[in-house]
């Protein structure tokens, strides 16, 4: 190999490299682009969309359970330790429910719904994809955008904000139980507290305090992401069974980040407009 | 071996497979009984694919008349089922075309891309049928999604085609897919591509995986479907003894090469260096 030949490896390397990640780029937009169209123009898929509804979030329900619940009762217990020191055991509840409901119900619904039902979505489709599934809708006229995805889409973005409150209500309640049995709170002094931490912020559309609202309209989003992702990866499967694996691995980690960076910017954004 | 035990050899293998061929078509009936052939449905003219610096087709010229069965063997990786999905258009050449009753399925629009599937049939390597789907809905799954027709006319029309699978729908129709055997699968397979009457039937290694017996059935009713619902197929295979017991015609792929397009009984005669090597 000349010298000239050596130096344009790496480079000819770079330059597959980034158009590959433009490729995909472009493919995943194209992905939810085409998504959000079937959403809204027939044909309809409703019986796929109840059983991804029932998938994703009747099947979601329990995990979304115990991740609230641990959840409220290990922020009251950790805040506690330091509240103690200031006397300020009373503010339990402002903090149990402002960063449940601003941001750990949903970051934590989307992340577990992601580990539970993306990395499903991509090894479902995955799974089709190696064994000519996905071509045999391809050859019965179907187009699998339509009939797989739109469902798993829609059924993500109405059952995301559902869980999430699911969350919310029990990491509450799970924040009230140590504040009760270990902090000596009242559940009346508890809940007034996670009340005032609420109102405080304002209130949208007249009676919708703008932390729950912000803290429902971001789980819409991520229930975008979780699907997309999902199902851009088990399309774009290969491989086998092996690359069924690897698509599901992927399609988790490639959401969660997708999930903390959204969350980021979804949190300026909403600041700037709802609060600031 | 020397040249002339190999050519000896060579013959007598020759000498048995042309007597295969006549038994084969023997079985089938005389020609006068084969559904007459009116013009080429499909039409593959001067293809060329790449995949990256892999060349997978290089100009490939073939045509598929009305009502015969064509088969095209070649060894693994020869591209063989890329043709079919050429002509399915799910992959689009490089150059040439494909015309599929005389549309160029490669360049049309989407819309007319999906009428022309509409009249295509594809059975698929594994049956590729539906894993959550019962028999019943894989089966009538083209009905359910095109049609308006009510849940009792499917319901006939899925049995009829598994009767003409001979399958006993009555025993199959609420099982899931992964309830059936190898055979079973094809044959569920070849039962959902046939329940709307395509006029071309697509097969993708139909009987790869099968024991002799089951391969058999499969090839019989590869042939019994090209006289009762006078279609139009093409079978993608490696296995020469059922390309010559269901084809009309044969063709050879080697390396993205047509190398050889004609009669069970001429692929037999043929002097070509590859075909004498593919057929031993």
């Amino acid at each position: 190999m000349s010298l000239s030949e050596t130096a344009r490896t790496p480079l000819r390397y770079v330059n597959d490299t980034l158009k590959g990640w433009a490729l995909h780029t472009q493919e995943y937009f194209r992905l939810l682009g085409r998504s959000l169209h079937g959403s809204i123009s027939r044909p309809f898929y409703r019986r796929d969309l109840v059983i991804q509804m029932d998938a994703i979030g009747v099947g979601s329900i329990g995990i979304v359970l115990l991740t609230g619940l641990f959840t409220g009762m290990v922020l009251a217990l950790q805040s506690a330790v330091e509240m103690k020191q200031f006397g300020a055991t009373i503010y339990i509840g402002r903090l149990v429910g402002a960063s449940t409901i601003r941001e750990l119900g949903p970051v934590l619904t989307a992340l577990m719904v992601t580990g539970r039902a993306g990395s499903g979505m991509a090894a479902e489709i995955g799974a089709m994809k190696v064994t000519e599934q996905v071509d045999a809708l391809y050859t019965m006229s179907v187009d699998p955008v339509r009939k797989l995805v739109v469902p798993r889409f829609v059924a993500a973005i109405v059952c995301l904000p559902l869980l999430t409150v699911i969350t919310d209500v029990v990491a509450i309640l799970g924040g009230m139980l140590i504040a009760v049995v270990k902090l000596d709170l009242t559940m009346d002094l508890y809940m007034r507290s996670v009340y005032l931490t609420l109102a405080e912020t304002g209130y949208i559309f007249r009676y919708v305090p703008i932390d729950l609202f912000a803290g429902l309209l971001k789980p819409v989003f991520f229930g975008a992401i979780i699907a997309i992702t999902g199902c851009y990866f088990g399309l774009k499967t290969s491989g086998g069974t092996e690359g069924v694996g690897r698509a599901a691995t992927r399609a988790v980690v490639t959401t969660s980040v997708f999930i903390l960076a959204t969350d980021y910017f979804l949190t300026q954004v909403l600041i700037a407009l709802l609060i600031e | 071996m020397t040249q002339d035990s190999r050519d000896l050899w060579d013959s007598q293998m020759r000498r048995e497979l042309r007597e295969e061929v006549r038994k084969a078509l023997a079985d089938l009936g005389d020609d006068s009984t084969l559904p007459s052939v009116a013009g080429p449905v499909v039409e593959l003219e001067d293809l060329c694919l790449k995949f990256g610096d892999h060349t997978v087709l290089q100009g490939v010229s073939l045509d598929l008349n009305r009502g015969e069965t064509l088969s095209v063997l070649g060894g693994s990786g020869a591209g063989k089922s890329t043709i079919l999905r050429l002509i399915l258009g799910l992959s689009l050449p490089d150059s040439g075309q494909v015309r599929v009753e005389g549309h160029d399925i490669a360049h049309a629009p989407l819309t007319q891309v999906l009428a022309l599937r509409r009249n295509m049939g594809m059975v698929f390597q594994e049956a590729a049928l539906f894993d959550s789907l019962s028999v019943y809905d894989n089966v009538g799954f083209y009905l359910h999604e095109h049609t308006n027709l009510s849940e009792d006319e499917i319901r006939r029309r899925v049995r009829e085609s598994l009767e003409l699978v001979d399958l006993e729908p009555d025993q199959v129709m609420e099982l899931l897919p992964a309830e059936l055997s190898g055979g079973m699968k094809k044959r569920v397979g070849i039962a959902r591509a046939v329940v709307h009457r395509p006029r071309i039937l697509l097969y993708d290694e139909p009987t790869s995986g099968l024991d002799p017996i089951t391969t058999r059935t499969i090839n019989d009713l590869i042939s019994k479907l090209q006289t009762e619902l006078d279609v139009s197929s093409i079978v993608v295979t490696h296995d020469i003894r059922s390309a010559f017991r269901i084809s009309n015609r044969v063709a050879l792929l080697f390396e993205g090469v047509l190398v050889f397009v004609g009669g069970p009984e001429e692929m037999v005669a043929s002097e070509d260096e590859y075909v004498r090597e593919f057929l031993r």
